[in-house]
């Protein structure tokens, strides 16, 4: 594999690697944030 | 052939990257395993579910009491502790994969024993499943990533350590949900679903975990970022040497780390902990039951930013100068609760404490990069693992020491919106400990440096 399709590969995967761990993150992140909401009404 | 590509899969040697490896890759490997075990600070959202196992809509006398439910998670914290002392050296041998994938085995397992437990309604094998299996999961996984990390950013210990302890405060946030949504999808009217939830769970977890495990990657011997280049003259307390892990634990600095990580994590948990009554009981009448959970889950949020943040902090202004800022704008902190309720001062309360765990969160995270820095790179997770004995024993003193002291306050006739006082004094009393210790720190004498030879051999 040539140094820049390699390159290529590792954006790839770079970009789904941190959605793969990102999405989960902040759908925990806004449903806590949801919730404590209700301390400041 | 090259010999990497015969190695066993779950070898180190199986995983050293090429030399143009993104290593920002590495990273999102160790947050797939600290978003998975952070589940742990979410586990009591089983608590009031499982003394209704028998009765459904009302605990019976059969079913099982909150008090010995408690004990589930105290079980799972201690064998945390327990594996990452002995498991630590091992991991260093082995390297992340297999760790991270025995790490997933066990806290995947442990679920799913957990739920046989559940179905068969023996509480021992729940304590046995996701106390003792799961407890190990969660101290292998815990200190896993932990030397990768810092071998991948010697230029950012801290921030690459503190953004995969910051998933382990994350992790908390995506099972509270996703564990109170299963629930309720798996029980009937005559069921409720707490077993199938640890199955789906553990399933998911081990699927997960085994994903951060097959990412994973070490970097080639003398790897370098490109253009870093190591100081020359290193700060006073970091260290170009390294010290065996056997040795480290023979060293003053070991258990002034180890009372500094102590004493930080007795005065946050006690607090984090009671968060919810405490602040109901503070401002009687003006947080309701709803908004102190709220005030929990912000508490949490601010748990887990300051592990990033703070150990991010740590890079640029030094490690113990940023446990000198847990120390000395904690005792301020802890000092300034009380006369916040007492002003009434709501907002200026929940700034306090959103601080406070700020920092508890904060001291986790920067731990790693402290031991890097005076006992060098080598055997740091193993150092590490042995160090977070410290978190076992506070995860008992700090709940201990304000449950106690509040009660003891209540039954000599002082008001319940007083009673925290006390505490909060004590806490700060422990951070002033803290803060001696951390004055002491010097760099670790020579004569406990391991030689050129042994070190390469």
């Amino acid at each position: 594999m040539s140094e820049q399709s390699e390159n290529h590969s590792y954006t790839a995967q770079l970009v789904a690697t941190w959605l793969l761990v990102g999405i989960p993150l902040l759908w925990g992140v806004l449903k806590t944030l949801q919730n404590a909401w209700s301390l400041f009404q | 052939m090259s010999s990497t590509t015969t190695a066993p899969f779950l070898s180190r040697e199986r995983i050293v990257a090429p030399l143009n490896y993104n290593r920002w890759l590495v990273p999102p490997a160790a947050l797939c395993v600290h978003l998975c075990i952070g589940q742990a600070y979410a586990f009591s959202v089983f608590n009031l579910p499982m003394t209704k196992l028998i009765g459904i809509t009302q605990a019976t006398p059969d079913d099982w009491k909150l008090t010995d439910l408690g004990w589930i998670f105290s079980i799972a914290i201690v064998f945390l502790g327990l594996s990452a002392a002995f498991a630590g050296s091992w991991l260093d041998r082995v390297g992340p994969r297999k760790a991270m994938f025995i790490s997933a085995s066990c806290f995947g397992g442990g679920f799913i024993i957990a739920a046989l437990g559940v179905w068969m309604h023996q509480l021992s094998i729940i304590y046995f499943g996701y106390g003792v299996i799961g407890g190990c999961g969660l101290g292998l996984g815990y200190i896993s990533p932990v030397k990768t990390l810092i071998t991948w950013f010697p230029d950012r210990p801290g921030m690459a350590t503190g953004m995969a302890i910051m998933g382990f405060g994350g992790g908390a946030f995506i099972a509270s949900p996703l564990s109170v949504w299963l629930m309720q999808k798996f029980s009937t009217e005559t069921h409720i679903g707490v077993a199938e939830t640890f199955v789906v769970l553990g399933i998911i977890y081990f699927v997960f975990m085994s994903i951060g495990a097959l990412i994973v990657r070490v970097p080639a011997a003398n790897w370098h970022p490109v253009g870093y280049v190591p100081p020359a003259q290193p700060k006073k307390l970091v260290t170009d040497q390294v010290v065996h892990v056997n040795q480290a634990t023979k060293t003053p600095q070991f258990y002034l780390l180890w009372w500094m990580l102590c004493l930080n994590v007795t005065a946050g948990i006690g607090v984090l902990g009671q968060a919810s009554a405490m602040s109901q009981e503070m401002f009687q009448g003006r947080i309701t039951p709803a908004a102190a959970a709220g005030f929990v889950g912000l508490l949490s949020l601010f748990n887990m930013a300051g592990r990033f943040f703070w150990a991010s902090t740590s890079d640029i202004i030094g490690r113990k100068n940023t446990y000198f800022c847990f120390f000395l704008l904690g005792i301020v902190l802890y000092a300034l609760v009380p006369s916040t309720a007492r002003m009434g001062s709501m907002g200026l309360f929940v700034i306090c404490y959103a601080v406070i765990l700020s920092m508890y969160g904060g001291g986790f995270a920067t731990i790693p990069a402290y031991l890097r820095d005076v006992f060098g790179v080598q055997f740091v997770g193993a150092i590490h693992g042995r160090l977070l004995t410290a978190w076992s024993v506070a995860g008992v003193l700090g709940p201990v020491l304000v449950n106690y002291i509040r009660q003891y306050q209540i039954d000599h006739g002082v008001a319940k919106a007083d009673a925290y006082t006390v505490t909060m004094y004590i806490m700060a009393g422990l951070l002033f400990i803290g803060f001696l210790c951390n004055l002491a720190m010097k760099a670790v004498d020579a004569r406990h440096h391991l030689k050129l030879r042994e070190q390469t051999a």
